[in-house]
């Protein structure tokens, strides 16, 4: 089934969240993982670990370097779902 | 000793089987209760484990720490960190604790490691394959994690350490923070154990040993340490940890002093990797060891907190080993076998013992042992029994904490008032 922007985006803030104690609400598209969100690449792994298995995609690891914003996950993620 | 290399605690912390903190547990210790209860897991009738009890901690760690922290800790490390915030609190009681970073050091043991996080993972791999592994698994199972995330939390830079020695391990860590110290490393040394190995294979493989109590009728009557009916220890889980600070440091800024660290012994024993050496030799040497650095007679010492876990040999060899150590001077030794309510906290026995080592001679009483119903013959010092007993009001004060662990480890800490 097919996976809506909204719905990834949401799923991710959770993860996010989960991971970092991030509110959910500062996970925003617009978003740079790393200079923005502060997330840090062993945290970003456990993210793309636990995104893999939420939204039954897979996300190899020559694609997440190129994952730099928000935006850019949730539309793998759409793509791939 | 000269003044520069005396090493006092200022700060204690813990989480136990019998509280969330140093002063729930201790009421608890004074008061008789039991830690133990059969363990409420679905694991256990699964898998029919011969040994249906145990002493998991009074509040779980979840109900202390961020999600966050729980999820990015194993379950050892999440104990030591709330005992470590504790400690460090109580040691700015009176006079904030500020300490130079490159002058902090960390000694946090564990027996076990993060064996919950290995085997977790393992089910996750077979389950699910690699891929679903997480990346922190292996900072998560690593032994030296608990200390690594204490010096993280604390910014210490002198030098984390994570002493192994089984079941000597937490005091051990304590011996070593009191090296960094007279050695000039560091001023100050957050310094402790802990353990959170109730998971089927560890109760699984001590089971195995014969090692444990199977009285799942009655777990609160199973660790019964010096009793005839004695069958083994009761597995518990905690931490305790120490602020050990430089007794010119703890004056200069003020701070409340619990006790003096006054003497250390450790040894090992060389004979077998895990019947104790049956003349005590090796505990002999760790207490005159520790009596020697502490400048001490024998008969200085009025308090026990022993080792005594409840197994039929281990118990005696250690009663053989103080008696040849202390010679006549044995008999005027209080006696106290806290893991009658605590369980067997494994790595974390010898830090949380050490506390109520501490706490004895602040309060001046020794605890009871509970269970010890009917004394087994071999067993002639006095031990504490039903409700705690006074240790001598007046002057200063020496007790002895003893840990002993699988490997032949002995660790003697001698502690004194101030």
């Amino acid at each position: 089934m097919a996976l809506s922007e909204q719905e990834v985006l949401a799923g991710l803030a959770e993860l996010i969240h989960d991971e970092t104690g991030l509110p959910q609400d500062q996970v925003a598209l617009d978003k740079s993982f790393t200079d923005d969100l502060d997330i840090d690449s062993l945290s970003m792994m456990t993210v793309v670990v636990n995104a893999e298995e939420r939204f039954g995609v897979k996300i190899p690891d020559d694609s997440v370097k190129d994952l730099k914003t928000v935006r850019d996950a949730v539309d793998f993620i759409v793509k791939q779902g | 000793m000269s003044e520069s290399t005396s090493v006092v605690v200022t700060g204690l912390g813990a989480t136990t089987p019998l509280g969330s903190d140093v002063p729930s547990t201790w009421s608890a210790v004074l008061a008789g209760k039991s830690g133990a209860r059969v363990l409420p897991y679905e694991w256990v009738e699964r898998f029919d484990l011969p040994v249906k009890i145990g002493a998991p901690l009074a509040v779980e760690p979840a109900d202390v720490l961020t999600r966050q922290e729980v999820k990015r800790n194993d379950r050892s490390s999440q104990m030591s960190l709330i005992a470590a915030r504790e400690a460090w609190n109580d040691a700015s009681r009176d006079a904030a604790l500020e300490v130079d970073g490159a002058r902090l050091g960390v000694a946090i043991a564990s027996g076990i490691g993060g064996v919950t996080t290995l085997l977790d993972a393992y089910d996750t791999l077979l389950e699910k394959g690699p891929r679903r592994i997480l990346p922190l698994t292996v900072p998560m199972l690593m032994p030296n994690g608990p200390a690594a995330s204490i010096g993280l939390e604390f910014g210490a830079r002198a030098g984390v350490h994570t002493t192994v020695s089984a079941c000597a391990s937490g005091s051990e860590a304590i011996g070593y923070g009191v090296e960094m110290i007279r050695s000039g490393r560091a001023d100050v040394v957050i310094a402790g154990g802990t353990e959170a190995a109730i998971h089927p294979l560890p109760i699984g493989g001590f089971a195995a040993m014969r090692a444990m109590s199977t009285r799942n009728d009655e777990p609160e009557r199973a660790s019964r340490p010096y009793d005839k009916g004695r069958d083994g220890f009761v597995l518990g889980e905690g931490a305790g940890v120490v602020v050990l600070e430089s007794a010119e440091h703890a004056r200069a800024r003020g701070a409340k002093v619990y006790a003096e660290v006054a003497g250390v012994g450790v040894t090992s024993d060389g004979y077998h990797i895990t019947a104790p050496e049956p003349e005590g030799e090796g505990v002999v040497r760790a207490i005159k060891t520790a009596l020697a650095e502490a400048g001490l007679a024998p008969q200085d010492i009025v308090h026990l907190n022993a080792h005594a876990t409840s197994t039929p040999v281990g118990d005696i060899a250690e009663v053989n080993g103080v008696r040849a150590a202390l010679g006549p001077a044995a008999d005027s030794v209080i006696v106290s076998a806290t893991k009658s309510m605590t369980g067997h906290t494994l790595g974390a026995a010898g830090a949380i013992e050490s506390i109520f080592t501490i706490l004895a001679l602040r309060d001046r009483q020794a605890p009871p042992t509970i269970n010890l119903d009917d004394p087994d013959d071999d067993i002639d010092l006095d031990v504490v029994k039903g409700s705690p007993r006074a240790l001598p009001a007046d002057g200063q004060l020496a007790a002895m904490n003893n840990s002993f662990g699988f490997g032949g480890h002995n660790v003697v800490l001698i502690l004194r008032t101030v």
